[in-house]
């Protein structure tokens, strides 16, 4: 057992050893003076008021304690257990899955197509990427006051348009059957994003694996399926978490048209109750400040094992060139 | 160095030290006596010309005056900072909120040591800002609620201007079938718009009833009034052809400009706020409209008061003046100069002055009867005559300490049950039921 030890000591102590000098190296140094200001940020605008809120969810904090007039009562569980008593959290939940589930699929179809005939439309394709990126840039609040106006079921620009090919239109803004595919399809609007990043691995495929495959009689179908999508599959995978990240966080467009005083006013439809809304309400409309921590938790656990499942589901179907995972 | 560099160079020194000193001085005065103000902000002729008569009545205080409404988030901001307004100017709705939690400080010191006449406010807007027996906040101004009512759009539909009325609701159903025009299954003229979830404590009080009981402590969204409240308004939107319908025409109106519902015909009646006559005269002067009183069933005019006010939150460093302030902006001799101003300026663009309505009763009386000057045209000077009226027939809800979320929790159901998804009575139960937990845990 003591030769174990005395065996195992000396390589522990090597290594920690070349741990410490690297610290010597300038580039580390270099490294570490450029990561810095993101670590502080990191510490001091994210991770401390992340910790801050994980102690707030098993208060009862609210005005009083914020204000400092009464001490801050613990009530260990409490908050967590009202989220499950809580029919508004599910509805907020089915609203945010719903709209998820819808955006990203749409998002990463549309951001493909439109990266596949960029790369295809030669000269002209700096105006059209500069074109399809503008709506990526108009404001948040812009784009919630747009909805209401573009799909207004009874003067909207879109139902106009359906009018002229004998479709008629539903009421987007406000049946709650159509309020989600509105909000999807203004999200789809923005799609600016993650067409670069399509772009940019479109434009990393090997042209000779095309020619290969076309000399092999490869359909462009197949073409697609089997040469494009494997190697663009990083790409795939990467927007595919960014942007359920975001579908789960949804809020800025959502309650600008509906909560936040617009044309559509107070009279806003259980529809649109999507998670992040209804957790900025409770904290910030009713003060209920600790169970609004609890429901960020919750959202954040989930958002964890979504991300977690997506990445241990990946390891399947990504493919890095190279070999590395 | 020579004997004249000294004793310059001596002169420059006491000079300078002279200065820090007075500028030193100058700063701890300035900190002492500045009064704070928050949500308030630099606004309109009447709200500016209010803001310096008041700065006069501090005795050489500065005030801090900060651009901006009130706004929750900011105000939490400042309350966990410790950097606390001296007084906060707000809609008197939220009042309730923040004096249910001690974030607002009772003004019965101030009431008494500046001596404030409590009798020159409208009593409904003090029974908005009374929690448990106390003031919290000095009501300003007030926006009562009459109904709006287009002739030419009653005169095309062949009613009877008598039937556009709350009274009977049979015959205002009946007046509302007539008004309304769709086309193709869209709305293109609305008859009568009840304006629910908006005005819901209205079509209950038609009753007699209130959505919460006097001592704020106590939901009854799901009385038999509410729920029967509920049925007759939301019929009035199903004869449309359903929210959907009905909501999405209203989106469309441009309610603020000269092209607004009224000038062009797209809504026979409304009830709405006071300042609505304002806008109307300011941009479509021309329209032909008669204002009447909200009815309750035995035919009694009621209105439901809304409007803002100003409190002192805890913390603040300058509570008397403060109180000095608040006691200046809503007293009767400011609100006389201000409209007497914006009465001489309108005269002199050509503009019609409809008048001031404010929370203070003595206040109006003075505006209505030494300023106000018919403007010639019949329309909006009955309107004016009624405006006057209303806010006896005022009530507000009671100030209740779960208040945000008890009206949240009715305008949400009474969106489910437009929205076809709940019958009232079931939207009215789960209002209900959320309501009371919120002023359970609040109280």
């Amino acid at each position: 057992m003591a030769s174990v030890t005395s065996t195992a000591a000396p390589g522990s102590h090597s290594r920690a050893r070349r741990w410490l000098s690297g610290f010597r190296e300038r580039e580390t140094r270099y490294a570490l003076a450029f990561i810095f200001p993101w670590f502080f940020g990191f510490v001091a605008l994210t991770a401390g008021p992340m910790i801050a809120s994980l102690y707030f969810s098993f208060t009862d904090y609210g005005v009083e304690q914020i204000a400092g007039f009464e001490p801050t009562p613990f009530v260990g569980l409490d908050n967590y257990r009202t989220l499950l008593d809580d029919p508004k959290i599910v509805t907020a939940l089915e609203n945010t899955f719903t709209f998820t589930l819808m955006m990203v699929p749409a998002t990463m179809i549309v951001a493909l197509a439109l990266a596949m005939i960029l790369l295809r439309i030669g000269r002209a394709a700096g105006f059209f990427r500069t074109l399809f990126y503008l709506p990526q840039i108009t404001p948040p609040v812009a784009v919630g006051i747009l909805l209401l106006l573009l799909f207004n079921g009874s003067t909207g620009i879109v139902n106009r348009g359906l009018e002229l090919i004998h479709v008629p239109g539903p009421f987007w803004t406000t049946d709650p059957q159509w309020i989600k595919p509105s909000l999807v399809i203004i999200s789809v609007w923005s799609v600016g994003g993650t067409m670069v990043i399509f772009l940019a691995a479109l434009r990393s495929v090997p042209q000779q694996l095309y020619e290969a495959a076309a000399m092999d009689g490869a359909p462009p179908w197949r073409r697609f399926k089997d040469v494009t999508l494997p190697l663009i599959s990083p790409a795939l995978f990467f927007n595919l978490i960014i942007l359920t990240i975001a579908g789960l966080q949804t809020f800025t467009e959502v309650y600008v048209a509906y909560f936040g005083g617009g044309s559509a006013g107070a009279e806003a439809p259980d529809a649109a109750l999507m998670y992040s809304i209804y957790l900025f309400r409770e904290a910030f409309e009713f003060f209920k400040m600790g169970y609004a921590s609890a429901m960020a938790w919750l959202l954040f656990v989930i958002i964890m094992m979504i991300t977690l499942v997506n990445v241990v589901v990946s390891r399947r179907f990504v493919f890095y060139q190279g070999g590395q995972r | 160095m020579s004997i004249r560099w000294k004793w310059g160079a001596l002169l420059v020194a006491v000079a300078a030290l002279c200065a820090v000193a007075v500028a030193g001085l100058a700063g701890a005065r300035s900190t002492a006596e500045t009064l704070d103000i928050y949500g308030f902000g630099p606004g309109d002729d009447v709200a500016n010309g209010r803001a310096e008569i008041a700065t006069k009545a501090l005795g050489g205080a500065d005030v801090n005056n900060p651009r901006g409404g009130f706004n929750d988030q900011a105000f939490l901001a400042q309350l966990a900072s410790g950097k606390v307004p001296d007084v906060v100017y707000l809609s008197r709705s939220s009042v309730g909120t923040y004096a249910a939690k001690n974030a607002f400080l009772p003004l019965t010191n101030c009431i008494k040591n500046e001596k404030i006449d409590l009798k020159q406010y409208r009593a409904a807007a003090l029974k908005e800002v009374t929690y448990k027996g106390k003031i919290y906040a000095l009501p300003e101004f007030t926006n009562q609620i009459t109904i709006l009512v287009n002739n030419d759009v009653v005169k095309q539909a062949g009613v009877d201007l008598a039937d556009v009325s709350t009274t009977k609701w049979a015959k205002l159903r009946q007046a509302n079938k007539k008004m309304l025009k769709t086309d193709g299954g869209k709305v293109t003229r609305i008859g009568f718009d009840p304006k629910i979830p908006e005005f819901f404590p209205l079509w209950v009080k038609w009753f007699g009833a209130d959505l919460v009981s006097k001592d704020g402590l106590k939901a009854q969204l799901n009385s038999r009034q509410a729920i029967a409240a509920l049925e007759f308004t939301a019929s009035l939107i199903r004869d449309h052809g359903g929210w959907n319908r009905f909501k999405a025409f209203r989106d469309t109106w441009d309610f603020f400009g000269a092209k607004n519902q009224i000038a062009q015909d797209q809504v026979g009646a409304f009830p709405i706020e006071s300042f609505y006559y304002n806008v109307l005269a300011d941009n479509s002067p021309s329209v032909n409209i008669t204002a009447k009183f909200f009815t309750n069933r035995k035919g009694g005019p009621i209105t439901l008061f809304a409007g803002s006010g100003w409190a002192i939150p805890r913390g603040s460093k300058d509570q008397s003046l403060a109180c000095k302030w608040m006691k200046s902006m809503t007293a009767v001799n400011t609100w006389v100069a201000v409209a007497k101003s914006r009465f001489d300026t309108r005269k002199r663009q050509n503009r019609a002055f409809t008048g001031l309505y404010t929370a203070n009763t003595r206040a109006d009386v003075k505006i209505f009867e030494d300023i106000y000057e018919r403007l010639g045209k019949k329309d909006f000077d009955d309107a004016v005559r009624l405006l006057v009226q209303a806010p006896r027939y005022g009530f507000a809800l009671p100030l209740s300490p779960g208040g945000a979320e008890l009206r949240q929790a009715y305008i949400d159901g009474i969106t489910r049950v437009l929205a076809g998804q709940q019958t009232p009575r079931a939207a009215l139960n789960q209002a209900q039921r959320e309501a009371q937990a919120a002023i359970d845990k609040n109280k």
